[in-house]
């Protein structure tokens, strides 16, 4: 990775996930310079927060594997970690963004030997597992994170932790000094790849994540499935560290809901037939789930996937949105309900529950520089008085993984186009 | 009445149109999308009150079941609690469709007669219109005897205790059976209610012509 000046003729990608990557990566494989800027200490996103992809249950490791291994090769990609744009001026084929860069307290001096996380004695909450557990504030983002090199969290700089672990490092790799720089990057045409987050569950008040431990959400459940999660991939409620045998999914917490995101987040039905299996591989002889769902919107080609959850007999499907949860005497979450089928009230304790949580665009509620255009839900649209800002991936729309690389291949060429008109080798 | 179901019968094959010109809020029904919170979240046990819970009503009604829809005593068992409206992913004003739904049925005189909650709204209006204040006590007196002499004197019984509870608190007065409070202006209230029904008739009617 070498550092190369920015013109206008470079293209900015913000957000450092699977399409910014792959945006990043399309544009600079076909020769243009790029500057990919991350909020977080390392790339992959919320793709590699994921235990499985559907539809082939592959581990996300293997996709994020091949990405990093094109960004390693490529010398034309500047990534710029722990940094955030606060603002975009100018026009097209002539931006300068400011971005604001957090200091990592670690330099290149790095192997990731780990002295540093062993030498430290507090802990932090873990927000590569949405906080479900707790690391050392010296640590690793995650095993395969890029670049591979530690963070010390902001917590306990000032302190004898600080200390204790520059005193550990034998590679002269902690610099306490460092600050928060602001610097100026100038791009042709910028793409806007900063994903989604998980709407925040707690807003669905009769649900009750705020207040029964025993209910979660998708994201969550797939930190608990993985074996570099805070249970070690076993299946266990947070509550008590039972396991979790009998659980309820719950679809559309949060999405085709006006209270809510009035968007259907398309994902969630597949994410939450793919943890079937999840349960199924955990508890092979006696785990059962259950899915709460208006309609199966098994996306694309996947009706098939669907099909064969469907004849799984450990997986029944309740034609029921849940319209409340309250829990019992043994700390299980009780679901309440009426199934349409039937127009038959049901109370059904689960072991735990998973609330297959909508896809909220990241963008909606900040302001994007540069006037961009967004749908009713916050997504970006393509539209041309957006300029050269182009959405990619989930800034864009509720996407698969699938369906977020496509969407950031066109994002790349469309900013390709723009530089090329710049450096007037296109018309 | 003839006039009205006539052209309700002109409507008969389409029953959601029917609704969604004819039924306050009506125009909703179709913007369910049967995910069943509304009834999910209904604090009354429909099951043994509610024959159809909201969102088989509106099912029903697009499937054009009228005769069921209109005669039945569902939509009566609604207590305003507003918790579907609250909910309902689609924000329908599931409440309002069902006193819509109820005060259609009534209108056509196809409503159940005896259904405790229709005989109360009859019996309260009724109450509060003649004097222009309500009668407490001989509403009370109504109700318990919806269903005839003997048991309006179990009724009676029944609630014994309540009621010289009410007396002794002075929350009763027993000389209201005999006339009651009254309002001053009694022909007053009564020509402002001419007034009002006649306004609500001629737009029912300018409705009901399409």
């Amino acid at each position: 990775m070498t550092e190369h000046v920015a013109t206008n003729e470079t293209i900015l990608v913000v957000g450092g996930g699977i399409s910014g990557m792959t945006a990043a990566l399309e544009a600079a494989e076909t020769g243009k310079n790029v500057v990919l800027v991350e909020k977080t200490p390392a790339l992959g996103g919320r793709t590699s927060q994921m235990y499985r992809y559907f539809p082939k249950l592959c581990h996300p490791v293997c996709g994020l594997e091949i990405n990093l291994r094109r960004l390693k090769n490529n010398p034309r990609v500047r990534v710029v970690t722990l940094a955030e744009v606060s603002g975009i001026e100018g026009d097209v084929g002539n931006y300068t963004a400011t971005i604001k860069v957090r200091p990592r307290y670690v330099n290149e001096n790095c192997t990731a030997c780990g002295d540093c996380g062993r030498a430290v004695e507090t802990s932090v909450d873990d927000p590569f597992n949405y906080n479900l557990g707790q690391h050392k504030a010296a640590y690793l983002p995650n095993a395969m994170a890029y670049p591979q090199r530690y963070v010390l969290d902001p917590a306990i700089i000032g302190t004898a932790d600080a200390d204790r672990a520059k005193a550990a490092c034998k590679y002269n790799a902690i610099d306490l000094d460092m600050k928060e720089e602001t610097i100026q990057i100038k791009a042709g045409a910028v793409v806007w790849a900063t994903g989604w987050k998980p709407y925040d569950a707690a807003k669905i008040q009769p649900y009750g994540y705020d207040r029964f431990e025993n209910v979660i959400t998708s994201v969550e459940f797939e930190r608990l499935a993985d074996i570099h999660g805070p249970t070690g991939g076993k299946i266990l409620r947070p509550s008590d560290g039972k396991e979790a045998k009998n659980i309820a999914f719950i679809q559309c917490a949060g999405s085709r809901d006006e209270n809510h995101l009035r968007h259907c987040s398309r994902i969630c039905c597949m994410a939450s037939l793919k943890q079937t299996h999840y349960v199924r591989e955990a508890y092979p002889t006696d785990g059962k789930s259950t899915i709460y769902y208006i309609d199966i919107r098994a996306i694309d080609r996947f009706e098939d996937f669907y099909q064969k959850v469907q004849a799984d007999p450990a997986v029944t499907f309740i034609k029921s949105k849940v319209a409340k949860i309250t829990e019992d005497a043994q700390g299980n979450p009780v679901c309440h309900g009426v199934n349409t089928e039937g127009y038959k009230r049901y109370t059904t304790p689960h072991d735990l529950v998973v609330l297959a949580v909508g896809m909220e665009p990241s963008v909606k509620g900040i302001n994007i520089p540069g006037h961009i255009v967004a749908d009713s839900s916050g997504f970006i649209e393509a539209d041309p008085a957006n300029g050269a800002v182009f959405g990619a991936g989930c800034a864009t729309n509720a996407l698969d993984v699938n369906r977020a690389v496509q969407s950031a291949t066109a994002a790349a060429l469309r900013a390709i186009q723009v530089v090329n008109k710049v450096a007037k080798s296109e018309a | 009445m003839s006039a009205n179901t006539a052209m309700a019968d002109k409507y008969r094959n389409n029953f959601l149109k029917e609704i969604e010109e004819q039924v306050e809020m009506g125009d909703w029904v179709k913007m369910c999308m049967q995910c069943g919170v509304c009834s999910g979240s209904c604090p009354t046990n429909f099951q043994s009150a509610w024959e159809h819970p909201p969102q088989e009503l509106f099912m029903m009604i697009r499937a054009g079941k009228r005769e069921e829809v209109l005669t039945t005593t569902s939509m009566w068992n609604c207590t305003s609690c507003y918790n579907c409206i609250v909910r309902c992913p689609r924000k329908l004003p599931i409440t309002h469709i069902m006193h819509g739904i109820a005060e259609y049925a009534h209108r056509l005189g196809v409503a159940p007669k005896m259904q405790p909650t229709r005989f109360f709204s009859g019996l309260f209006w009724k109450n509060a219109t003649k004097t222009g204040r309500v009668n407490e006590l001989k509403l009370s007196m109504g109700l318990y005897f919806k269903d005839g002499l003997v048991q309006g004197i179990k009724n009676g019984m029944a609630m014994q205790a309540v009621a010289l509870g009410l007396v002794k608190a002075k929350r009763l007065n027993v000389m209201e059976l005999f006339g009651g409070h009254k309002c001053k202006d009694q022909k007053g209230i009564q020509s402002m209610l001419k007034k009002a029904y006649e306004i609500e008739r001629s737009r029912k009617a300018a409705r009901m012509a399409g």
